[in-house]
């Protein structure tokens, strides 16, 4: 693939690892945390991490939506399908996260509940067309990258008078969820690797903040070798003691972000007061809702759905996975009761989870099958 | 989930639509949010949405600085490569 299968390199790999491992210094320890789950799983499926001096020490943080949505809101989502019976459109890494009750999107569907795996929120709108007799609710999550196509499905659906398609609107910020791993004093952290397609709609100035407080701060594209550029020019940073925004991912991405989705998304939302993480609690200004404006589309509004908080299952550890506290290989359950065919938590869902990435890729992998439990 | 990936524009379609192609797999996607794509142009393609476009220069030199990071330890001791 062009513009990707160059950045792949293993032998510019190696020798740029020997550049980083070079300007290291031998009295420091560099903890940098990668805040994108897909940054996870491309350092756990290229084993970056066994390539990189001792003396760094990468941390999975709480970029991955599917992670950080609280149980509470994959209950809602099997409630509209099974309770309001819509049919409920969702990209497929919704659909095995555990609810309630053991139950799930994938269980509510075997069950006779009404739930489509969609690519693009384009094709939620075509089954809208396709059913004018039925509501159709777009279960939307995701952070800043994934919300523009939401916003031009509902610019898209008041255009065409298209009048039984609304969203279950579940979008989320970056900015306040490093906030959040920041102040929550995790992990001591000299550097963050930002998320290279999140800022592609915010631009890098928005972690300007974090830097001011002495945050080194560099955004990388999802290749190896990006994330190799942004691990070395972390390392600089800290080693000048200039902390700074840097892009590492310039080729596809603009300092500036993109003005228009963020104009879409102006226009079609609006910040939440507060919305609930799982794994960082209640956070003020954190997500966004349908603005009142397009009311109409908001399926929170349309349908009667109160939000339950729920705990998370005993003994899972997904909280403090998200917040970089704890590895997967901390969590009693992973690989015993947890795993990608079975899991408990959200993190073994999506393979951008901490988890997930470290059972696929991880070095107890050849070990760990051995222990799986029976389901 | 955030994961986007590159696509090649090979046909403007009405209503800022367009068919691009993914290492040869043909998808209709909306060019909306992106201005001024022409036949030929990369984009950065998400869930069904162009969020923005490839600039194939930006990517060149990207690569030339990576293999002068990878030139400046050519003669540094490497034994953690193991
Ligand atoms: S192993 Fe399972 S239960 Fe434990 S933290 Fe990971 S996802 Fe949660």
């Amino acid at each position: 693939m062009k513009f990707a299968s160059e950045f792949r390199d293993g032998k510019l790999a190696r020798k740029i690892t020997a550049t980083i491992a070079a300007e290291c210094r031998p009295d420091r320890q560099y903890s940098f945390m990668e805040f994108c789950g897909g940054h996870t799983h491309t350092i756990a499926r290229y084993g970056l991490e066994a390539m990189l001096p001792g003396s760094i020490r990468l941390v999975h943080g709480p970029g991955c939506p599917v992670c950080v949505l609280p149980v509470g809101r994959i209950d809602s989502a099997i409630e509209l399908a099974c309770d309001h019976g819509v049919i409920l459109c969702t990209y497929g890494d919704t659909m095995r996260v555990p609810g309630s009750h053991r139950l799930s999107l994938l269980k509510a569907k075997a069950a006779g509940g009404d739930i489509r795996m969609v690519w693009s929120t384009l094709d939620a709108l075509k089954i809208a067309r396709d059913n004018p007799g039925r509501d159709v609710v777009f279960f939307a999550i995701g952070f800043e990258t994934t919300t523009p196509p939401t916003a031009m499905a509902v610019k898209m659906a008041r255009a065409e008078g298209l009048k039984n398609f609304s969203i279950f609107c579940n979008h989320v910020l970056t900015p306040s969820a490093m906030r959040a791993v920041f102040e929550g004093g995790s992990l001591p952290l000299q550097g963050v690797i930002g998320p290279g397609h999140v800022s592609a709609v915010i631009g890098i100035d928005a972690y300007r903040e974090f830097s001011d407080e002495g945050m080194p701060v560099v955004v990388a594209g999802f290749e190896p070798l990006d994330l190799l550029q942004a691990i070395l020019m972390l390392v600089r940073q800290v080693n000048e003691d200039r902390p700074r925004v840097e892009n590492a991912y310039v080729r596809a991405l603009p300092a500036v972000g993109n003005e228009k989705a963020r104009g879409v998304i102006a226009e079609t939302m609006t910040l939440r007061k507060s919305f609930e993480w799982r794994g960082l609690g209640t956070l003020p200004d954190s997500a966004v809702r349908l603005a009142d404006d397009y009311a109409d589309f908001d399926a929170e509004r349309r349908f009667d759905l109160p939000y339950r908080t729920v705990p998370d299952p005993k003994s899972c550890a997904c909280a403090e996975v998200v917040r970089g506290i704890k590895h997967p290989q901390d969590c009693p359950l992973f690989g015993r009761g947890c795993t990608p065919d079975n899991p408990i938590g959200s993190c073994m869902v999506s393979s951008e989870g901490g988890c997930a990435a470290h059972w696929l890729y991880g070095r107890h992998n050849m070990a760990g099958k051995g222990q799986k439990e029976p389901a | 989930m955030c994961l986007a990936i590159p696509a090649e524009v090979i046909e403007l379609m009405p209503g800022s639509m367009g068919r691009v192609s993914i290492d040869g797999i043909v998808k209709v996607v909306s060019l909306a949010l992106v201005d001024d794509v022409a036949v030929g142009d990369h984009v950065l393609l998400h869930v069904g949405f162009a969020l923005s476009r490839i600039d194939p220069q930006e990517a060149a030199e990207t690569l030339a600085l990576l293999k002068e990071m990878g030139e400046l330890a050519e003669f540094e001791p490497a034994e953690f490569l193991g």
